[in-house]
C-alpha cells in the first residue's frame, strides 16, 4: 500500500537541518511546498537526493532541489541518479564553480531530444565492456575516457554520459560501438596524420574544410571497417539507416571513390576541394568529433618521447645481441644495418626487424613502440631506427620514474606518480573516485639494540611460541587404510588376509599413502602508525612484531608488513616495513625499530591497497591483520566521525568480497558501541592491557590461521 | 582388485596425425632422439605441442605414454608399486617404467603440475646415465637406445610456484612453441575443423584479437585448439558468432565484461 505524502511542514523541518538553514538561509518553505505536491515515492527520490548530495555541499544540494521537481516528470529517475552522482564527482574533481555549471546545464534539457533516454546507454555500464573491445582490435591501446561528446585524441578514446539515440537499449549500445570503433579506426587508418590547422589555413573557411574532411574521412573509414570487421559494418549500416538521411548524390560519388578498401587519407585529402564547394556535408550519429587541437597536443607530447624510447630500446636490442656474439666478430666498425619492415596486411600490424640481414625477435615493448611510430607516420622513419648513443638521452626523461615521495610533497603539490584510490561517502551513499592520493614509502630503519631488548625481555614467550608454532607445522603423515597408496599397508593386508580365509568380505583398504601438508597461508599486517599511538601503544606494536616475525618465520607463512598514516585525503601514506618477497633479516627488524607514531588515521585506502597486494600473492588462504588503537581520524576533515567508520567498514567489505580474512585487532576501550558495526565484515579483538599485545598477537594469529 | 597392463603395442600410433610444421622443430626432436638427449617443450596451451608429440611418435613409429601430471601425481604413480592380488602382492609397472622397457617415448605433460619430489625420478633417465632406479624392486632398469623422454611446460603461469627446477630444466634440450603465423593457422584451422578458408580466416582474425587482450584482464589468448572447436561447430551448422561464443570466449574467461567484449570482438567479424 502506498504510503501518504508528507506534508509540506514534516518536510520543512528535514530540510532546514540538512541544508543548515540558519546559518546559509536558504528559503526552503517554497520548496516544501513544491514537494508537497507530489506522491510519497517522488518525494522519497528527492528528499534522499538532497540529503546525499547535502553531505558533499549544501548549496548543491540546494539547487539540486530547486530543480529536481520540475525535472521529475520529464527526465527518467536512472538519469537524474547519473546527474546528481556526476556532479558530485565534478565538486570531487575541480570543485563549486564547475559542479554548479554541470548542475545548470540540466535546465537546458529538452524533453524531446531526450525522448529515448530511458533506454540510453550509460557510459559507466558499457565502458568497461568497450574498453575491452577496443584493446583487442589492432594498433596503438587506446584508454575510454567520460567526457562532453565524443572524440579521440589518438590515446584516448572520449564517450559521452549517455548515447541515446535510439529507443532500445541494445541498439543505443551498438551505436556505441561503431562509434568506437570509428574513432579507433582515426588512429589505425592515419586520418590523424594530418596537420589540421595548416590545411584549415588553405581554405577561407577552415571550419567547413575540415568539417568536409572528417565526412569524407568517416566514409573512408566506414569502408576499411567493412573490410576489417564485416559484422560490425552490417550493424553500422543498419544503425544509419533509422537515424541519418541519405547521402546526397554528390556525396555518394565521393563514397565510391573512397571505397576501394586501401584508400589512404591522402584520397580524402585529394577529394577535400571538390567536396568544399558543395553546400551540403553529411554528418552521421556514429561519427563523433574531431578536436584537432587535441589531436595535435596529445602528437607532439607523443612524438619526440617515443622518436627516444625507440632509439633507447634498440640500443638495448643490439647490446644484448652483441653480447651473445663471439668477440671476434663484434669488433666490425660498420654501423649495424638494422632494418624494420612494417607488415600491414589482414587486419594485423606486425614488424620484422633484420639485423644485417638476420631476423631479429623484438620484445613485445619494442613492437607497441613500433606501432605507435608507425601509426603517426605510415611509416618508420629511418631516424628513429639508429640506436641511441651512450649518454644520448637521459633516461630519467624518457621514461616514467617513481616518483620520490618526499619531493613530490615539497614544493608544488601535485599528484604525479602517486596511486589514486576510491573513498566510501557514506552521506553521498557512493563512491568518492580518485578521492585518496596513496603512496609507498620505506620506514627509515634504526640500527639499534632493539631485537635483542625484545627477544630477552620476553625469554620466556619467545620460547614458548616456539614450542606452539612448531607443533601447528603440519608434518608429513602416512596416511594408513587407504584404497590407493603409494605402498602397501602390511597390517591391513595381515588383517584382510584372515578375514578372506575366515570367509568374511576382505576390505580393499589395503595401501599406505604419504599426506604431503602444505600451509599456504599469505598474511599481511596493517599497523597504525598515527600519531595516537605515541609511547606505550608504538613500543607494544614493535614488540609485537618482531614477536610475531620470529613465530612467521618457524611457520614459513609468507608475510608483509606496512604501517599507515596521513594527513588528509592528499597525502595518504603507507610504510613499508617488510614485503611478501623481502627476507627477515636485519633491514626489517632495524625498520620495525624505525617505526615512529606519525600523524593521522585515515584507513580506507590502507586496506584497499593491502588488499590489491595481497590479491597478488599466490596462496590458498589471504588474511589481512589490522592492529589499531581505535577510531579512524583525519586531520580537520569528515573522515572524523561516522564517515571514517563507514568507509573503513566499506574496505574491509571489499577485501572479504575477494576472498581475503579481514581480522582487526585494536586497543580502543572507550568506543566498542561502533567496533561491531565497523567491523562487519572482519573478525576483530579488543585488547583492554596495551601491555597484552605483544604475548596476545602471536596467540590470535595462531588461532585465525588454523 | 585387478591390474590391467597396457601393452605397448596399444600405444603405437598407426595413422599420421596432422601436423604443420612452424619452423624445424621437427628435424630439431629427430636430432635429440637420434643423441638420446630428453626433450623440453615449452610454449602456451593449446599450440599443438601435444600433437607434435603424437606426430613424432608415428614419424619415429615409436609407442607414445602420455602422462598428464596433476598435483597429487607421486613418484610411484610413474614408477609402479606394489597391488595385491588374491593372496600376494604382485607388482605393477608405472607408465614411466613401461616406457622405459618398452623403449618407447615417455611423455610428460604440464610437468610443474607435479609435486616437487616427483620430478626428481626422472632426473637420472635425463641425464647421461639414462637409468631409472626402482628402489622397491632393488632394480635399476636402463633404458634401451630407442627410448626418450619429453616433458612439456607452459611458461606463462606467472606464478613461482609453477616453475620448473634449474636442475630439472638444465638436462634438456629445449623446444619453443607459440601460436602458428596467421596464414599457416588458417590452414590448420581449416584443415582440422573442415571450414572454408575464408572463414578459417575470420576465426584467426579472431583469435588475434583475443591474444591483444592478454594482459589486460586476460591470462591467455584462444589457442589454435580453441580455435578448432569453434571451426567444428561451425562446420556442424551452429552460427559462428553462438560458435565462438561457446567455444572460445567462455573457455578463456568468466569475467563479464571481459565475456561481453569478447563476443563483440567476434560479431564485429562476422
Amino acid at each position: 500500500m502506498a504510503q501518504p505524502p508528507l506534508t509540506a511542514v514534516e518536510m520543512e523541518a528535514s530540510l532546514h537541518v540538512w541544508l543548515e538553514t540558519e546559518f546559509t538561509y536558504f528559503k526552503v518553505e517554497q520548496l516544501a511546498a513544491e514537494l508537497a505536491a507530489l506522491t510519497r515515492d517522488e518525494q522519497d527520490f528527492i528528499l534522499g537526493w538532497i540529503r546525499r548530495i547535502a553531505s558533499t555541499h549544501i548549496t548543491l544540494a540546494w539547487q539540486f532541489g530547486r530543480r529536481a521537481p520540475a525535472l521529475l516528470p520529464r527526465m527518467e529517475r536512472r538519469l537524474l541518479d547519473a546527474w546528481a552522482v556526476h556532479t558530485c564527482d565534478v565538486f570531487d574533481r575541480t570543485g563549486l564553480q564547475s559542479a554548479l555549471r554541470v548542475m545548470e546545464e540540466v535546465d537546458s534539457f529538452d524533453e524531446t531530444q531526450h525522448q529515448n533516454d530511458a533506454a540510453g546507454a550509460l557510459f559507466e555500464d558499457i565502458a568497461p565492456v568497450l574498453g575491452n573491445f577496443v584493446c583487442g582490435l589492432s594498433g596503438r591501446r587506446l584508454r575510454i575516457e567520460e567526457g562532453d561528446a565524443a572524440w579521440t585524441d589518438g590515446e584516448r578514446i572520449v564517450l559521452p554520459p549517455l548515447i541515446a539515440a535510439l529507443p532500445d537499449l541494445d541498439d543505443n549500445f551498438q551505436l556505441a560501438k561503431a562509434t568506437v570503433a570509428l574513432l579507433w579506426a582515426q588512429t589505425r587508418f592515419g586520418s590523424l596524420r594530418v596537420d589540421f590547422s595548416e590545411l584549415g589555413a588553405r581554405y577561407a573557411d577552415p571550419e567547413r574544410a575540415l568539417a568536409r574532411l572528417h565526412a569524407l574521412e568517416t566514409l573512408r573509414l566506414t569502408a576499411r571497417i567493412a573490410r576489417e570487421l564485416p559484422g560490425l559494418h552490417r550493424e553500422m549500416m543498419r544503425l544509419r539507416a533509422r537515424l541519418d538521411p541519405e547521402l546526397p548524390p554528390a556525396w555518394r560519388r565521393f563514397e565510391t571513390a573512397l571505397s576501394t578498401g586501401q584508400a589512404t587519407v591522402d584520397a580524402s585529402l585529394a577529394l577535400l576541394d571538390a567536396a568544399y564547394d558543395e553546400a551540403e556535408c553529411p554528418q552521421w550519429t556514429d561519427q563523433g568529433c574531431l578536436r584537432p587541437e587535441a589531436i595535435a597536443a596529445a602528437r607532439a607530447a607523443r612524438l619526440n618521447k617515443e622518436k627516444a624510447r625507440l632509439r633507447i630500446k634498440l640500443a638495448e636490442l643490439l647490446e644484448e645481441h652483441e653480447a651473445a656474439k663471439p668477440a671476434s666478430q663484434s669488433a666490425a666498425d660498420t654501423p649495424p644495418d638494422l632494418e624494420v619492415t612494417p607488415r600491414d596486411e589482414n587486419g594485423r600490424l606486425d614488424f620484422e626487424i633484420t639485423l644485417d640481414g638476420a631476423p631479429l625477435a623484438p620484445p613485445d615493448n619494442v613492437k607497441q613502440l613500433l606501432t605507435s611510430v608507425y601509426l603517426d607516420f605510415g611509416e618508420i622513419p629511418p631516424e628513429y631506427l639508429t640506436p641511441a648513443g651512450d649518454g644520448e638521452y637521459d633516461p630519467n626523461r624518457v621514461f616514467d620514474q617513481p616518483e620520490d615521495p618526499d619531493a613530490v610533497w615539497h614544493g608544488t603539490y601535485h599528484e604525479k606518480g602517486a596511486e589514486l584510490f576510491p573513498e566510501w561517502d557514506h552521506g553521498r551513499q557512493h563512491y568518492r573516485k580518485n578521492w585518496c592520493v596513496m603512496r609507498e614509502k620505506t620506514v627509515a630503519p634504526v640500527r639499534d639494540s632493539f631485537y635483542r631488548d625484545t627477544l630477552d625481555k620476553y625469554a620466556g614467550v619467545v620460547k614458548q611460541l616456539r614450542r606452539k608454532f612448531e607443533a601447528l607445522r603440519d608434518e608429513n603423515r602416512l596416511d594408513k587404510r587407504q584404497t590407493q597408496g603409494d605402498e602397501i599397508d602390511l597390517d591391513a593386508l595381515i588383517e584382510a588376509l584372515a578375514d578372506a580365509k575366515d570367509g568374511r568380505e576382505m576390505s580393499d583398504r589395503l595401501f599406505v599413502r604419504l599426506h604431503r601438508a602444505e600451509r599456504n597461508i599469505a598474511v599481511a599486517f596493517l599497523v597504525d602508525m598515527s600519531g595516537s599511538t605515541k609511547g606505550w601503544i608504538n613500543e607494544a606494536e614493535r614488540e609485537a612484531l618482531v614477536l610475531l616475525c620470529e613465530a612467521l618465520e618457524l611457520l614459513g607463512d609468507r608475510y608483509a608488513i606496512y604501517g599507515f598514516s596521513g594527513t588528509t585525503r592528499k597525502r595518504c601514506e603507507l610504510f613499508r616495513i617488510k614485503t611478501f618477497d623481502e627476507r627477515y633479516g636485519d633491514e626489517v627488524k632495524a625498520r620495525i625499530s624505525g617505526i615512529r607514531p606519525q600523524e593521522y588515521t585515515r584507513m580506507g585506502f590502507a586496506l584497499r591497497h593491502m588488499t590489491k597486494l595481497l590479491n597478488q600473492v599466490e596462496a590458498k588462504t589471504r588474511v589481512l591483520v589490522t592492529l589499531s588503537d581505535g577510531r579512524p581520524d583525519d586531520y580537520f576533515d569528515v573522515y572524523r566521525g561516522q564517515y571514517g567508520v563507514e568507509d573503513t567498514r566499506m574496505a574491509l567489505l571489499e577485501a572479504a568480497r575477494t576472498g581475503i580474512h579481514p581480522f582487526c585487532i585494536t586497543l580502543d576501550r572507550d568506543a566498542r558501541d561502533y567496533l561491531p558495526h565497523m567491523y562487519g565484515a572482519a573478525r576483530y579483538i579488543i585488547l583492554d592491557d596495551v601491555r597484552q599485545l605483544p604475548v596476545k598477537v602471536t596467540d590470535i594469529y595462531r588461532r585465525i590461521t588454523t | 582388485m585387478n591390474a590391467r597392463t597396457l601393452d605397448p603395442a596399444h600405444h603405437l600410433i598407426a595413422k599420421e596425425p596432422y601436423y604443420e610444421p612452424v619452423g624445424d622443430e621437427i628435424q630439431l626432436f629427430e636430432a635429440a632422439y637420434r643423441q638420446q638427449i630428453p626433450v623440453l617443450l615449452k610454449g602456451p596451451t593449446g599450440c599443438g605441442k601435444t600433437r607434435f608429440m603424437e606426430h613424432m611418435a608415428w614419424r619415429l613409429k615409436r609407442p607414445l605414454i602420455t602422462v598428464s601430471c596433476h598435483d597429487d601425481l607421486t613418484a610411484s604413480d610413474l614408477v609402479g608399486r606394489y597391488l595385491v592380488k588374491g593372496g600376494e602382492t604382485v607388482w605393477v609397472d608405472g607408465p614411466l617404467t613401461r616406457a622405459v622397457r618398452a623403449g618407447g617415448i615417455c611423455y610428460l605433460d604440464e610437468i610443474v603440475e607435479a609435486r616437487k619430489d616427483t620430478m626428481v625420478v626422472i632426473h637420472p633417465l635425463a641425464d647421461d646415465r639414462r637409468t631409472l632406479p626402482m628402489e622397491k624392486l632393488g632394480q635399476v632398469v636402463e633404458a634401451p637406445p630407442e627410448f626418450c623422454l619429453a616433458i612439456s611446460y607452459n611458461p606463462g603461469y606467472q606464478s613461482v610456484l609453477k616453475d620448473l627446477k634449474q636442475s630439472t630444466r638444465q638436462r634438456f634440450v629445449a623446444l619453443e612453441f607459440d601460436y602458428p603465423s596467421a596464414a599457416l593457422e588458417r590452414r590448420i584451422v581449416a584443415t582440422e575443423s573442415g571450414v572454408s578458408d575464408d572463414l578459417a580466416d575470420s576465426l584467426v582474425r579472431f583469435a588475434q584479437m583475443t591474444r591483444n587482450l592478454k594482459g589486460s584482464g586476460l591470462e591467455e589468448g584462444a589457442s589454435t585448439r580453441l580455435l578448432v572447436h569453434a571451426g567444428k561447430l561451425i562446420a556442424d551448422g551452429i552460427s559462428p558468432v553462438t560458435a565462438c561464443k561457446s567455444a572460445v570466449a567462455q573457455a578463456v574467461t568468466d569475467d563479464a565484461d571481459m565475456l561481453k567484449a569478447i563476443q563483440e570482438l567476434s560479431s564485429s567479424i562476422f
